[in-house]
């Protein structure tokens, strides 16, 4: 593309043709503030807070839309703009909840963070009528409190266009305009998947995840219970953020150490069961593919995922995978074997998961086919944020953690155990073992480079021993979407699809740290902490789930074979069709 | 019978003489629901001399040379407009009429519709040949039953004639109308909400850049234009651009139609050449304020106009000399005011519109306009101060420099036009805490003239809070404290002893 001159306060830059004034800007090294901003995902000019001047048009405009022209100058900085952003923010705070000593996203807020920037103080220049609203508490992941929400919109556009649900958008109009489902409807009665990804794009403490820490402290300080942890591959890649590390840095022995230090009893690895998902599904797969049986077979790891069917391909529930997600696994293996094995009464046992994600809050609480009749495989689902705010509660001191090491016997993972973090990395860790299973050797290269990497979808095809192979892998639900579609009219044929609910796989996941726009429209984090992740896997001693010690050992032990009578029992399931109305 | 009266001829009459009806040409003269009866006005003659004589390019240079401007509110030269979209290289264009007319009391656009549909049909598929459109959408309010109706109608003839469909007069060029019906968002007037809405979503307004010209409905090449624009367009083809030209003022070519009313003996809407000016308007067509009161001011261009105070009732109206003294010209409105209205309540009144049809998606506009009307309650309430007026007028002109759309930006505008022209008003407000049209009822009070007062005891009578006391055939007095303002004294009294203040 042809490039154009532009000025920006002054400062000549060459930028392609159709680059926005805060492309610009940026290229010149100028930051200007953004709020509804959201690259590529929410581009509507609403907030107004990125006004800037510029000489070929009438008035002020915003940054984020507006395409500059060669030969134009901009001026992002004048005392003019720098009043308007300031009236903006003063009338944003003039109907904003301003509790935030006690918010969950003080110190982690765009608007807080503006505010102090522009010297904006709660001298309520503009103070008049609010609106009320009750928080919304009924789903099983998330609340709203929409008195704190500034209606940037960037949450609906995420749950549109990353997720193509679209459960959530504006109702009413002018002062009275919230974010809500139709009809009002509570979050917890409509079709949400619960990917959380809303969450993780809200500029302030207006949506959040259900906090659930009271009920692991709760639980550690209960003498009759034994509580174990488990964390799931991705965390160790997220968590980092939450004390200051940079995006991709794996902290996986501060993260046990600091967990033991909370009071577990035992701390395991959900890179174990992950593996054990491998034993399963590979099985699974090579099952299917050979009785030509519901394929293409589907991932079954992500819940928002499994949700997504449910409600709306339900055509598409026999292609399911029956494996339950690897968190599933380990609280089911957790509750029958480790409990046989350690001599505890399951009801004693209480299990604590530390993911990526809120939708595996809802999966905790599907309870139909759990292990031991009566107990949940999961107890209490936390997210990496929800840890994070445990481990500062705390008082423990993360940075400065010795590196600790996963307990056994559920504290091996293999590489392909951590790579179910990343889009990609589930069929990457099947494709592994598969290799063995169909042809009796390792593959020569472990790494699949073609289902690697943050594209929506990705394919590719792999030839063992004659057997044609045809896979899919995609990420974000409009892309999970756009498969099924492509599925369902024939054009795509497939025999295995990988699929996660969020853009990137876990890495992005609704449960992870949250980053702000400055920070998401300028790095791609799903690229970055996925990076994280198969540097970990390089550098595991065991890249294959099927020569994890941990797996040999449970398989003869307990569960005999992969896809046994008992493994079906405990380590399978089923779904559910569900209504959207 | 010696005193019979000569029929006068309708133009002759002082309501019409003034008048020059080009757009409302055919209202009240044809069926609307018979296409022949169009058809003898001339009816779709131009449309068949554009498909058979002209090329695109010279349909737009006869509107750029007639000097159309958009009768929707802004007043974009409709050529340009049309040349935009024609250059814009696509393989799909679209052309729009806006038939949302939402401005209060504003009804030219339904006249048009129900009195003429075909016109707009006609000019719509000049348009599209024009810029290369085959596909035309009429976004039109659903509380517009009978409009609806008759385009439905209108829509059906033509399709049934072959005047729309595929190769309209045996050429090549098809094009066909589909009708959306506005769900009664006043923001669906501004462009592209209207083309947000069409596309299914909730209208809102998107930036600009890109135009619509470029990237418009469904994201391709669309012009939108207003109907009172399009009922123009057919009678620029047949009889020239220079003869349109020939009407009006330099840079406003044509008529105007304006909905008259307020304060006025004769009401209703009247289609003038650009530069009559407001005294004809409202002393010759209008016929005067009623009941001898004195004129104080036009309020032109809606909830987005302004006021035009008496000095500049000379002023020839135009779009350029509208905005010149503080309003503009909108859809054309015109609204009489005479002593006894408040301008701040006058600001108040078009704000609390504004505020109510805001579409919620831009800060300035969504809260900035709630905390002005908040400002101008404190203001009638007697609460206002000083500050408050300078915090109202830099919150004006914020809201009008941050706004994402037309509507946000130009809804301080009677705040501002009244503030500059009746500050005087504002400070009586604040500092007297006196509403000199006495309509604020806050600050009003009652009181009984002692002179005049002949103790008749009628108005203690009437009173329902008992505020008013005294003895028979002695001057009676208000209470204050007690008086709720309700005016029952006022209307009882027979020697006019009661007055507001």
């Amino acid at each position: 593309m042809e490039n154009i001159n532009v000025k920006v306060n002054g400062v000549s830059v060459s930028v392609p043709a159709g680059s926005t004034a805060l492309t610009a800007a940026r290229t010149a090294g100028v930051e200007i503030p953004t709020l509804c901003y959201l690259k590529d995902i929410n581009e509507i000019g609403a907030c107004r807070i990125c006004v800037v001047e510029a000489s070929k048009a009438r008035g002020l405009v915003a940054a984020c839309v507006y395409p500059v022209s060669d030969g134009e100058e901009i001026t992002t900085n004048s005392p003019k703009l720098i009043e308007s952003r300031k009236m903006t923010l003063e009338l944003l705070l003039s109907n904003h909840k301003k509790k935030c000593l006690t918010c969950v996203r003080s110190e982690n807020c765009e608007l807080q963070k503006l505010c102090k920037e522009y010297g904006v103080e709660f001298d309520d220049r503009f103070e008049g009528a609010m609106n009320k609203y009750d928080i919304d508490r009924s789903a099983s992941h998330m609340y709203r409190d929409n008195e704190k929400c500034i209606l940037c919109r960037r949450c609906s556009a995420a749950c549109e266009k990353l997720q193509a649900v679209s459960v959530i958008g504006a109702n009413d109009r002018g002062f009275d305009t919230h974010i809500a489902s139709p009809f009002e409807m509570p979050l917890g009665s409509v079709a949400c998947v619960s990917c959380g990804q809303c969450i993780n794009v809200c500029p302030t403490g207006a949506l959040s995840e259900r906090d659930d820490t009271q009920k692991v402290f709760d639980a550690l300080s209960d003498p009759t219970k034994h509580v174990i942890v488990q964390t799931a591959p991705s965390v160790r890649v997220g968590l980092g953020e939450e004390f200051g590390y940079p995006i991709g840095s794996i902290v996986t022995g501060k993260l046990v150490t600091a967990l033991r230090r909370l009071g577990f009893d035992k701390v395991f690895d959900t890179n174990f069961s992950a593996d054990l998902t491998i034993m399963e599904e590979a099985t699974e797969f090579v099952t299917r593919y050979t009785n030509k049986d519901h394929l293409p077979m589907f991932t079954s790891c992500s819940p928002g995922w499994i949700k997504f069917v449910e409600y709306y391909y339900p055509e598409f529930i026999p292609n399911l995978s029956t494996c339950k997600s690897p968190q599933g696994m380990f609280g089911a293996t957790a509750k029958t074997y480790y409990a046989e094995k350690e001599g505890i009464d399951p009801q004693d046992i209480f299990v604590v998961s530390v993911m990526p994600c809120t939708a595996k809050k809802f999966e905790a609480e599907r309870i139909d086919h759990s292990a031991v009749k009566g107990l949940p495989d999961i107890d209490v689902v936390i997210t990496v944020r929800e840890l994070a705010r445990m481990i500062r509660k705390a008082g423990i001191l993360f940075r400065d953690l010795p590196d600790g090491e996963y307990d056994s016997p559920f504290g091996l993972g293999s590489g392909a155990g951590t790579i179910f973090g990343a889009t990609g990395g589930v069929m990457e860790a099947a494709l592994r073992t598969a290799v063995k299973a169909v042809t009796g050797k390792d593959a020569e290269c472990l790494d699949f480079l073609d289902v690697r990497g943050t594209q929506g979808i990705k394919e590719a095809t792999y030839d063992l021993n004659g057997n044609i192979i045809r896979v899919a892998v995609a990420s974000g639900i409009s892309n999970a979407k756009k498969l099924l579609e492509m599925i369902k009219s024939g054009e795509k044929e497939y025999d295995f699809v990988e699929i996660m609910a969020c853009p990137g796989g876990c890495v992005n996941g609704g449960g992870q740290p949250i980053q702000p726009a400055s920070v998401r429209n300028n790095v791609d984090i799903r690229a970055t902490r996925a990076a994280g992740l198969y540097q970990d896997d390089l550098n595991l001693p065991v890249r294959l789930s099927h020569e994890n010690p941990d797996i040999k050992r449970v398989y003869d032990e307990y569960f005999g074979t992969p896809n046994s009578h008992k493994s079906h029992e405990i380590l399978h399931t089923g779904y559910t069709v569900r209504k959207k109305y | 019978m010696t005193n019979v009266q000569q029929p006068v001829s309708l133009e002759d009459t002082p309501f019409y003489k003034k008048q020059l009806r080009l757009a409302l040409r055919n209202c009240g003269i044809i069926n609307p629901e018979k296409i022949d009866e169009y058809i003898a006005m001339d009816g779709y003659m131009a449309l068949g001399k554009v498909l058979t004589e002209m090329t695109p390019q010279t349909v737009v240079d006869t509107i750029l040379a007639s000097g159309l401007r958009g009768r929707g509110g802004g007043g974009f030269p409709t050529g340009r407009k049309w040349q935009f979209a024609l250059n814009n290289v696509s393989d799909k264009k679209y052309v729009c009429c806006n038939a949302d007319e939402g401005d209060p009391g504003a009804f030219m656009d339904r006249s048009v519709l129900e009195g003429d549909p075909h016109a707009v049909i006609e000019a719509m598929a000049i348009a599209g040949y024009a810029i290369g459109a085959d596909e035309g959408y009429i976004y039109v309010r659903a509380e517009y039953p009978t409009a609806i109706k008759r385009l439905e109608i209108a829509i059906g003839q033509a399709r049934e004639y072959g005047l729309l469909g595929k190769n309209i007069f045996g050429t090549d060029f098809n094009f066909d109308i589909t009708l959306r019906f506005g769900a009664g968002a006043f923001v669906c007037g501004e462009e592209t909400s209207l083309l947000t809405s069409i596309e299914g979503n909730r209208g809102e307004p998107r930036p600009r850049p890109p135009f619509p010209a470029v990237k418009g409905l469904f994201g391709k090449p669309t012009i939108i234009n207003n109907v009172e624009t399009y009922a123009n367009v057919c009678q620029i083809i047949l009889k020239g651009a220079e003869w349109f030209s020939s009407i009006g003022t330099e840079k406003s070519k044509g008529t105007k139609v304006f909905a008259l009313g307020g304060k006025i003996k004769n009401t209703g809407l009247v289609e003038v050449p650009m530069g009559t000016t407001l005294r004809e308007i409202i002393e010759e067509i209008g016929g005067g304020i009623p009941n001898g009161k004195k004129f104080k001011a036009a309020q032109t261009g809606g909830p987005s106009g302004g006021c035009i105070p008496a000095e500049f009732i000379d002023t020839p109206i135009d779009y350029d000399n509208l905005i010149a003294i503080g309003s503009m010209m909108g859809s054309g409105g015109l609204i009489v005011m005479d002593e006894d209205n408040c301008m701040v309540d006058i600001a108040k009144f078009f704000l609390d519109f504004t505020v109510d049809e805001s579409c919620g998606k831009c800060t300035p506009c969504r809260i900035g306009t709630r905390r002005l009307y908040e400002i101008l309650e404190k203001i009638t309430s007697g609460n206002g101060t000083l500050e408050d007026l300078d915090r109202m007028e830099n919150l004006c002109n914020y809201i009008k420099a941050n706004s994402l759309c037309g509507l946000g930006q130009t809804a301080p505008n009677p705040v501002l036009s009244t503030y500059k022209r009746f500050r005087d008003e504002y400070i009586a407000h604040v500092v007297d805490k006196k509403c000199p049209a006495a309509v604020c009822k806050s600050l009003l009070c009652y009181e009984i003239t002692a002179d005049k007062c002949k103790g008749c005891t009628a108005c203690s009578r009437v009173c329902p809070v008992g505020a008013i006391s005294g003895t028979v055939k002695n001057p009676h007095s208000i209470d204050k404290t007690k008086c709720i303002k309700c005016g029952a004294c006022m209307e009882r009294c027979k020697f006019g002893a009661i007055v507001k203040k």
